[in-house]
């Protein structure tokens, strides 16, 4: 027995603010704490930056192979967390009713799905940070605008997200967890992240640069590497994808 | 406000695909415990989250302590309390992770040191949800619907696969909330809690015709009264219930109750009865997991 009035009803929502931040906490603590998640989002994206950058084994051109390859890994980074990962977790969620759940208590949808963004931009932060920070003891030495910069990332990570999330929202959780480590490992190769997208034959090429990773791959390059002004093309590319994805996502997710 | 309606739900048709899974129902319950008992594939879970704001009716009317549960979701979610028939919980979060998240999220939430003590799920420390017991896993469960001081919960099915003794352990955390004053809605299929736990008791059953009568009016305006036999369990058929409790209600066979469950399709729709439930033996069992 607990003592009488224990359970007293004292009803209500806590500040809008004050559930968005503690929801995108705990889906930054949930990520944090998944081994899986954490190969996906660090360990994959620093090994192949060490191992490509140190051992002469792809082509990357003229200039240090860390000039090429650290804007392609902060764009494998930016889809590992907000399309690969984020597809997963959501996936899951869905699947054993934490959404559902979720959708009873007072925190709307939209804020959960605020949530979520924020619980992806904060582990982005973290991966640049630390991606960064190899790439320069590498010997990186980036260029351009960091506000390009900036850019290209914030719409990358919308443009992964909407694909993300329309995975996690219709297919089956088993399902969304083996096309989204399909999709990631295809556009790891065939997205110019380490591979050069000219190593390519030409027609190939050109469908493989509308792919977003490409797009983001590719602006990033166009900016660390050559300094470049606003790479427009690659921007135009991610904005078509994230209107698309984030279109389909919100007609098509089911919560249950 | 105690004898206001706490969920009133009037002709309530959902259909899922071709299959009309409730079929004209009408509950009403006020404040206490209310046991929905019925066989499994009645429409209990599904009459349930419909009043969470889950499932939108196809026709009729929901209210839960007056409001749409679809249309003002805003101001009804931070005033219930929900437990799903399964998970709902991040399945890397600790116990005291995912309670103390659901307390961030309302405004009045209560001690979660004492709701962890009171369920006994202290001994979990680290363990995530995945790695819990079943019945610690439906311990926790229970705890979030109620942990952000609730005036109303729903409980679906709270002690389906429990052993005895945690059932009776979650009887008595029923109990206390009752005691406070927060009203219950449980769903189960064994006679025996209805009859342990409930002060009304509301029966869907799949099969039969479907009276559209108000059969929980009974108990709403006589929630001390057994209608029916002198020994205060009775069947009520729908029909009796709005002259219950002046006039005698008529008396349905409880035996056929299951027979009818067999022998009839679900689609055929439903019915309804309300019963008040008294101390004594058991009674027939409508579900179809046995008694443990």
């Amino acid at each position: 027995m607990s003592a009488a009035g224990t359970y007293t009803p004292k009803p209500g929502a806590a500040p809008l603010p004050r559930m968005i931040a503690a929801q995108a906490a705990l889906e930054t603590r949930m990520l944090l704490r998944n081994g899986e998640q954490l190969l996906l989002t660090v360990v994959i994206p620093t090994l192949l930056l060490v191992l490509f950058s140190v051992v002469d084994i792809i082509d990357t051109g003229e200039g240090k192979a860390v000039d090429f390859l650290a804007p392609g890994v902060l764009a494998l980074a930016v889809m590992s967390t907000a399309f690969t990962g984020q597809a997963i977790a959501t996936g899951f969620e869905r699947r054993y009713g934490v959404l559902k759940r979720l959708g009873a208590s007072p925190l709307p949808r939209w804020g959960l799905m605020a949530a979520k963004t924020l619980s992806v931009l904060v582990t982005e932060v973290l991966q640049v940070a630390l991606l960064t920070a190899i790439a320069l003891a590498l010997g990186w030495s980036p260029h351009g605008n960091p506000f390009s910069v900036l850019l290209l990332l914030l719409l990358g990570t919308a443009a992964f997200s909407g694909l993300g999330l329309l995975m996690a929202g219709t297919l089956k959780a088993e399902v969304t967890l083996a096309a989204a480590n399909l999709v990631f490992l295809l556009l790891l190769m065939g997205g110019g992240v380490i591979v050069p997208l000219d190593k390519f034959p030409g027609a190939v090429q050109s469908v493989l640069g509308l792919l977003p990773v490409s797009a983001l791959s590719d602006g990033l390059r166009d900016v660390l590497r050559h300094g470049a002004g606003m790479p427009w093309a690659d921007l135009g590319i991610l904005a078509v994808w994230a209107v698309l994805g984030l279109g389909a996502a919100a007609k098509f997710f089911r919560w249950e | 406000m105690r004898n206001e309606p706490v969920v009133q739900i009037e002709s309530l048709v959902k259909r899922y695909g071709t299959k009309t899974a409730v079929d004209g129902l009408d509950l009403t319950a006020g404040a206490g415990i209310t046991a929905v008992l019925g066989p499994n594939g009645a429409g209990k879970t599904t009459t349930i989250e419909t009043c969470e704001g889950y499932r939108k009716p196809d026709s009729g009317t929901v209210r839960v302590l007056g409001l749409d549960p679809v249309r003002e979701a805003g101001a009804l979610r931070p005033r219930i309390g929900v437990m799903l028939q399964s998970g709902g919980v991040y399945s890397g979060a600790r116990a005291d992770e995912m309670l103390r998240h659901v307390a961030k999220l309302h405004a009045h939430p209560l001690d979660v040191d004492a709701l962890i003590e009171r369920l006994g799920l202290g001994s979990c420390g680290r363990t995530t949800y995945r790695q819990l017991s079943g019945g610690q896993q439906q311990r926790l469960a229970l705890a979030l619907a109620w942990s952000a001081g609730p005036q109303l919960v729903f409980l679906d099915e709270p002690t389906a696969g429990l052993d005895p003794q945690a059932r009776r352990a979650t009887w008595d955390l029923v109990r206390d909330l009752r005691r406070d004053g927060v009203a219950v809605i449980l769903t189960t299929h064994h006679m025996d809690e209805a009859e342990e736990l409930a002060d009304d008791v509301a029966i869907i059953d799949a099969g039969g015709s479907s009276p559209r009568a108000a059969p929980t009016r009974c108990a709403a305006a006589a929630p001390r009264t057994p209608c029916g036999s002198p020994a205060g369990r009775a069947w009520t058929s729908p029909r009796c219930s709005r002259r219950c409790p002046r006039s005698r209600p008529r008396r349905a066979d409880p035996r056929r109750l299951p027979r009818q469950r067999h022998g009839r399709p679900a689609a055929a729709g439903h019915r309804h009865l309300l019963v008040r439930p008294a101390r004594g033996d058991a009674g027939p069992d409508l579900g179809r997991t046995p008694h443990p």
